[in-house]
């Protein structure tokens, strides 16, 4: 699995932050998604697509085998 | 935003809108409104002034067409589906900031504000909003009853808190509820809501004048340094003041009054919500909760830029459009038997807080308010109770934001 995110798309919701904490974080000044960690661990497959699905603003991609 | 009469619509065929909730269905759409979905995910209806704007309905095509930067916010625009004509319109869009507005200038205002509610923020703020909880409740349990759950919990709290992040003395509560209420409302007339809208700003004018000669730690002070850096005028400052501590309070409240109404109808439910130690339970019946009630009606509204192919239809340039988020949330292909309350689906899809770049900027506080509010309500007072029958709860069918006037409950 292979996560892009738009920084243009974000709307700042934090839901990936809560979902999958290890992958998502936020900026401080703006909430503006931050991509930990681009390549997850399999075990993290999941809590990567709930984010995903659930982003209101679509701006988390997955690419690879997703 | 006033509910016009309805509209003789029987020479076109074209459904008038809108067509509030009802007393014969106090936590859902109306079937008028239900009806709505059996023309397609997105048909025409007969509206303010007898225009005939899109209504989409489908949970699919809305997602879509919230994200559309092709779909204008601006309230001004000649096509934009308002019971307000375009001048007053326009007037209103300087007041109330950045929802009112497109990117790149939305989300330059909107950024401004934002960092404020990241996630790791706004928990850092829950042992805070645990104690208040717990001392509001402490007073209900001193007082008299029954007592209106909505001046005694329900409107209080989100108000502390919106006050206290904002830098706003919450000694002036009944002043910006007061304003706030008739904002929001759909039949205090246009002229008293723009009275209402120019008192609440002048008085955020004021004191983001006061916060850029005495600054303290809070958002309207970070807003004034940015005045002064002059990347915003101080009108731009007192405008998202408005925005952020109307949304902040009157949605909450609602949100709070109504969910405590509907698990008091679910007792099976509330005591699920009551008992658990998990948080994750909880978040989920939050979310469910959010879906639900959808307080949030008579749709978010837009206008075309440009034409839009969707669903087999031709939106074109010029032509207002309303996403209708109550029927979103009841879409059956997205929440299986969508009108029965399931606090332990996954309602995370629901649109309770609008989608795209317009998405709720406080939602994150919201979410957390009521995950404390809740369970704590029902663990403090096990026999909690409505002191009225369910149809006599006065419901707000006369507001933009759905909820219940006062609740008045005993133990």
């Amino acid at each position: 699995m292979k996560i892009s995110v738009d920084e243009e798309k974000c709307c700042g919701a934090g839901q990936c932050v809560v979902i999958a904490p290890e992958v998502f974080d936020q900026r401080d000044e703006d909430g503006i998604v931050v991509l930990l960690d681009s390549e997850p661990a399999p075990d993290r497959h999941e809590a990567v697509r709930e984010s995903a699905g659930v982003c209101p603003a679509a701006a988390i991609h997955l690419g690879e085998n997703a | 935003m006033s509910t016009a009469p309805r509209a003789d619509t029987a020479a076109t065929g074209t459904p008038a809108f809108p067509d509030p909730r009802s007393s014969a269905c106090p936590f859902g759409v109306s079937p008028e409104m239900r009806a709505l979905t059996d023309r397609g995910p997105v048909s025409r209806v007969t509206s303010w002034g007898g225009s005939t704007p899109w209504v989409v309905t489908s949970h699919t095509e809305q997602k879509t067409l919230l994200a559309d930067p092709r779909l204008s916010a601006v309230f001004s625009h000649p096509g934009f589906p308002s019971p307000v004509d375009p001048e007053k319109a326009g007037r209103a869009t300087a007041d109330m900031s950045f929802v009112g507005m497109d990117d790149p200038e939305h989300s330059r205002l909107r950024r401004m504000v934002s960092g404020v509610f990241t996630v790791k923020r706004i928990e850092a703020m829950r042992p805070v909003v645990q104690k208040l909880t717990d001392d509001f409740i402490d007073t209900m349990l001193d007082g008299p009853r029954p007592v209106d759950l909505v001046q005694a919990l329900a409107l209080p709290i989100p108000s502390l808190v919106i006050s206290e992040l904002l830098g706003v003395p919450y000694e002036d509560h009944h002043f910006f509820q007061t304003n706030s209420r008739t904002i929001v409302s759909a039949t205090a007339g246009a002229e008293a809501r723009h009275t209402a809208h120019s008192d609440l700003a002048e008085y955020l004018d004021d004191l983001v004048g006061r916060k850029t000669s005495a600054p303290g730690d809070d958002l309207l002070s970070a807003l004034a340094a940015r005045i002064t850096a002059g990347e915003i005028t101080r009108r731009e400052a007192a405008a998202m003041g408005v925005l952020l501590l109307l949304g902040g309070h009157e949605t909450t409240a609602n949100m709070i009054s109504l969910g405590t109404l509907l698990l008091l109808e679910h007792p099976a439910q509330l005591a699920t919500v009551r008992d658990t130690d998990d948080p994750k339970v909880v978040a989920a019946a939050v979310e469910e909760l959010l879906r639900y009630l959808s307080i949030v009606h008579l749709g978010r509204r837009r206008t075309a830029l440009e034409d839009i192919e969707i669903a087999g239809r031709t939106i074109r340039a010029g032509d207002g459009v309303i996403l209708l988020g109550e029927l979103a949330n009841r879409d059956p292909r997205v929440f299986p038997d969508p009108d029965t309350l399931d606090i332990t689906r996954d309602a995370r899809p629901h649109l309770a807080f609008g989608a795209g770049t317009h998405h709720c900027v406080g939602q994150p506080l919201a979410r957390m308010e009521l995950q404390v509010i809740y369970p704590t309500l029902f663990r403090r007072i096990p026999t909690l109770r409505a002191a009225i029958e369910v149809e006599q709860v006065p419901f707000k069918y006369d507001a933009v934001i759905y909820g219940i006037h006062e609740l008045p409950v005993t133990w």
